[in-house]
């Protein structure tokens, strides 16, 4: 009988282990990093996360959801993140811009202090909609893996292209504004 | 009347004594709190965040505010994540009560394998193989009698 209850708990701990062991093999097969970002980059067009931000520019919220039917660049960036301060000229002239084309620059300011934040947008004049995202839980369900990061969504809430890094290089410029091209014909 | 006076000297000292404690310490704040890009305690980071971090910390001891104050304007900013300790109550009761179970239930196992081997019986009486053939134990016996004498 003790023989038996032995070979039981035995079988039982193998059993375990081996199912760690599958675990572990199906979380590192399957572990893209920043999955998102690359279904978009393969042209597979994701889904974007909704999400519902107090805005840091205004009173109230804003919601993703509600920019269907627009194009939007969602730029996730911090007031401490030093490509961000490079690239915020550029956003904002690219909203200038674009925005009678129904094309919305929306900043996500994440893992910041919203008064720095605030300080931030202050010294670059930025105009476009902005919100917070201090927790950094957003820049978490998009993928992020680190500041600046932007996803081109097009008018049915699907990414069109994700650009790690600043946009506003020489080198980045024409493949993100063939990506705006490519949200706002959908 | 002096013991009257002393009295109420003793009691004022302690209704302010909140308004004497120490202000909390830099480093053991920077030890208890997360950066939120890097995931290490503040201490063990020099991440851009993380020196605006300690730079708000210092910032808020010289204005007078208590750890806790500290703490929750960072919670309020960058979410519980930024807590090196989880918080005591909700979700974060977990990190606490799960090790302190399994330590539970490996005394109790410990506990219930020495009362088991505590219950097993005297050691038995060694085979009939390893005792000394009768004969052989008198004559040993002789020996020992006749060394001892």
């Amino acid at each position: 009988m003790a023989r038996r209850a032995r070979l039981v708990g035995q079988g039982v701990a193998v059993g375990l282990v081996a199912l760690l062991f599958i675990l572990l093999a199906w979380s590192l097969l399957t572990d893209e990093g920043g999955t998102l970002a690359k279904k978009a980059n393969r042209g597979e067009r994701p889904a974007a996360p909704d999400f519902t931000l107090e805005r840091l520019d205004e009173t109230g919220e804003l919601e993703l959801s509600s920019l269907k039917g627009k194009a939007v660049v969602v730029n996730f960036w911090a007031s401490w993140c030093i490509p961000c301060k490079e690239e915020a000229p550029f956003l904002e002239e690219l909203w200038r811009e674009n925005r009678n084309r129904d094309l919305v620059v929306l900043g996500l300011d994440s893992k910041d202090f919203r008064a720095d934040a605030l300080r931030f947008v202050d010294r670059f004049g930025l105009t476009f909609p902005l919100v917070y995202d201090g927790p950094g839980d957003e820049a978490s369900s998009f993928g992020v893996t680190g500041f600046p990061e932007t996803f081109v969504v097009d008018r049915e809430g699907k990414v069109v292209a994700a650009f790690k890094g600043g946009v506003d290089g020489e080198d980045v410029r024409p493949e993100l504004l063939e990506a705006i091209d490519e949200a706002l014909e959908t | 009347m002096i013991r009257s006076a002393a009295l109420a000297l003793l009691v004022g000292a302690l209704a302010a004594g909140p308004a004497f404690a120490a202000p909390p310490n830099a480093a053991d704040l920077e030890a208890e709190l997360v950066c939120p890009v890097c995931e290490t305690t503040l201490d063990q980071s020099n991440a851009p965040v993380a020196e605006r971090m300690k730079t708000f910390i210092r910032l808020r001891i010289a204005a007078g505010d208590s750890e806790q104050e500290i703490k929750d304007e960072l919670v309020a900013q960058f979410g519980p994540e930024v807590l090196a300790e989880p918080p005591g109550g909700g979700f974060g009761l977990l990190a606490w009560l799960l090790p302190l179970s399994a330590l539970f239930g490996g005394a109790v196992v410990v506990a219930l394998l020495v009362r088991r081997w505590s219950r097993r019986g005297p050691p038995s009486e060694p085979p009939a193989r390893d005792r000394l053939d009768p004969e052989l134990e008198r004559l040993v016996d002789d020996e020992l009698a006749r060394f001892d004498g």
